[in-house]
């Protein structure tokens, strides 16, 4: 297995190295340097060590033979039949990816009575549409859905496969990816294809300021998820193309421990997600009563009120509010930030916006970097200004 | 009901840099704590056991110093605890992770039920729950908002989609992540944590496990790697707007008003 072996002979300034460890895993015992159990096997310490102080040392893997996997797929993402939109953005991607190696896209897609809807994918660039049509996919249920999704794998074998980070697709996609052994990387913000098949994922990572770009060298297939309003969905093609393949899978593999008992479903309200205006209260906004001037210029706008993590920890605002990653992602016509500093979480979450308009004290602020207009100052003083300026303008056309 | 939380310990803070001269990851400060939505999981088991009696486990995956987070279980009212910790599970991702913690779980106990948060504030996959299921080969129930019924040999839970709630019954033994908000957690109790100063915590290295096999765990055993990590950039253009703030909210309107949004 993959190891690091320290060279305590090669060491000069213990203080040194234990310093360049991010997760203090490396001990002084005794005038001698060990690596305990919160090592993340980062190698930092080998790159920036004392030339020869920690080595590597790596495994002897036995290489998989890539050509026997084919393909990218994504899994139809729907509720009931009616197909969630981004599963289209994931065809647009796959077919830009799979465009690279010269391969085909596939789509997935399991539930009952589906047949007929199946055709609207064949007008987004799927080459093959597998469909499983059965009465006991009425319902997601996680071990009936792994196991077809277990059945199409075995017949494709797809070099990549992309789902989308819904309620759903995070419950299958994982499950998925422990049966077949291989990686998953959650939530992707970028997808790129390499020559030999290996897909290029990038996501934010250590919930901090920082992308990662990470591989699936050496299993397939490569699954990644990402979220809806990411990838951009490309132009319904007026002509079908490619063809429908209906499959089918025994029954016995359908059993399942879980029931639906019933469903019930929830008051319709506007999400943030619907939105074209979103305003967004961050740290800056002082008191919970403050809200209102965010909400009234949200108004004014025809537009809502969103929030970054720490105003919904404070349980000024509900969770579905909250704008990030641990949150929802947007992508509205316009956002204007109130006092939002711009984490990376929660900048994932909305910086595909068209037009994004900040508002912060701080000439640093990280969310200066994404806003389109930044306005360095106060939002006590610039939001009623805004507000009485929108009023006036109003008052004055109606 | 014999009921198992998976617990995690994350940085305290989520302040995390990389220096753009050396590429090197800097982490402020060392402060840690559990994580935030394992509390709900917890929380819940307890309700759980308050009301229809049983037992409380915990169990997690780190470094020694993680025993903190066990210890913390405790004085919330947790009757046991686990800690899976060997320098061989280093580097490991969800995979491996997952794998590493089911080898664990099955070590350390049968269980009816096993509660996850929804997922970490560090990782943010919320892929390690269901992984450990399938591992596990028990079913799994994600976004699990309320507790409808429980019987002794399942529970009737509210499944939280996005445009429906679905109430599912599941067999035991199974897997279930909580929501965040499905109850308020309890603070650790100073009575607890002194009573439970003594109590062990189990621990288990790559030698106690079924499975042996190295290559399954840490670096080895995880398909996906980190090729390198990177600050984000920004190619989007900007203008960045220093003047009182009279002058801001004339250009801020102006500008609104440009693009159409008051009209």
């Amino acid at each position: 297995m993959a190891k690091l072996v320290v060279h305590q002979e090669k060491i000069s300034d213990l203080q040194e190295l234990l310093k360049i460890c991010p997760f203090g895993a490396m001990e002084e015992k005794g005038g001698k340097i060990e690596i305990n159990a919160a090592c993340k096997m980062c190698q930092l310490c080998v790159k920036k060590g004392p030339k020869g102080a920690v080595e590597y040392v790596a495994d002897e893997v036995q290489a998989i033979d890539k050509s026997q996997w084919q393909g990218v797929a994504v899994y139809v993402d729907h509720v009931a039949g009616v197909i969630h939109p981004v599963t289209y953005e994931l065809l647009g991607k796959a077919k830009e990816l799979a465009a690279k190696i010269n391969q085909p896209v596939y789509a997935v897609f399991m539930g009952k009575s589906i047949a007929a809807g199946s055709h609207e994918l064949l007008h987004y660039g799927a080459d093959k549409v597998y469909v499983y049509d059965d009465p006991a996919l009425e319902y997601f249920k996680i071990e009936a859905y792994t196991a077809v999704f277990e059945n199409f794998i075995d017949k494709v074998k797809p070099a990549a496969i992309l789902v989308g980070a819904t309620t759903v697709g995070r419950q299958l996609a994982p499950r998925t990816a422990a049966r077949f052994r291989t990686g998953l990387t959650a939530d992707c913000t970028v997808l790129d294809m390499r020559e030999n098949t290996d897909l290029v994922q990038i996501r934010p990572a250590f919930g901090g300021n920082i992308m990662a770009q990470i591989l699936t060298p050496n299993t397939r297939p490569q699954m990644a998820t990402v979220r809806y309003k990411v990838m951009q969905a490309p132009k319904r093609q007026a002509e079908e193309t490619g063809e429908i393949v209906s499959c089918a899978i025994e029954p016995e593999k359908l059993q399942c421990r879980v029931e639906v008992l019933s469903v019930v479903p929830k008051e319709k309200e506007k999400t943030i997600d619907s939105a074209e205006v979103l305003v967004v209260a961050g740290r800056g906004v002082k008191k919970a009563e403050d809200l209102a001037m965010v909400q009234e210029l949200a108004d004014l706008l025809g537009g809502q009120v969103a929030s970054t993590r720490p105003i919904v920890e404070a349980g000024w605002l509900d969770a579905k509010h909250q704008v990030g990653l641990s949150g929802r992602t947007v992508r509205p016509k316009l956002v204007i930030t109130c006092g939002v500093s711009g984490a990376v979480q929660f900048v994932a979450g909305m910086n595909h916006s068209d037009v994004i308009i900040s508002i912060n004290k701080d000439p640093k602020a990280t969310i200066f970097q994404v806003a389109n207009y930044g306005l360095v100052g106060d939002i006590y003083e610039i939001v009623p200004k805004m507000i009485e300026k929108i009023k006036a303008a109003k008052g004055v056309s109606a | 009901m014999d009921i198992l939380v998976c617990i995690k310990q994350v940085p305290g803070t989520n302040e995390v840099k990389i220096d753009p001269v050396t590429g090197v990851l800097n982490r402020n400060g060392v402060d840690s704590k559990m994580n935030p939505y394992d509390l709900y999981a917890l929380e819940t088991a307890l309700r759980l056991k308050e009301k229809h009696g049983g037992k409380v486990s915990v169990i997690s995956m780190g470094p020694p110093q993680a025993q903190a987070i066990i210890r913390e279980a405790y004085a919330m009212g947790a009757d046991e605890g686990a800690l899976v910790s060997d320098r061989k599970f280093g580097g490991a991702d969800v995979l491996a992770t997952s794998y590493t913690l089911s080898q664990g779980i099955k070590k350390f106990g049968k269980f009816d039920l096993i509660l996850c948060g929804k997922q970490t504030t560090d990782g943010d996959t919320a892929q390690v729950g269901p992984e450990i299921a399938e591992y596990l080969n028990i079913p799994s129930v994600c976004n699990v908002s309320k507790f409808t019924e429980v019987m002794t040999d399942s529970v009737s839970v509210a499944m939280d989609m996005p445009h429906d709630v679905e109430i599912v019954q599941v067999q035991f033994p199974c897997l279930l992540t909580v929501e965040k908000d499905i109850f308020q957690p309890r603070l650790p109790s100073y009575i607890k944590k002194t009573a439970t100063k003594e109590q062990t915590v189990q621990m288990y290295c790559l030698q106690d496990f079924d499975d042996k096999d190295e290559k399954k765990y840490g670096l080895s055993g995880s398909p996906t790697q980190v090729q390198r990590i990177f600050p984000p950039t920004s190619d989007k253009k900007r203008e960045l707007w220093v003047e009182s703030g009279t002058v801001l909210a004339d250009k801020m309107f102006e500008k609104i008003s440009e693009l159409k949004f008051i009209q």
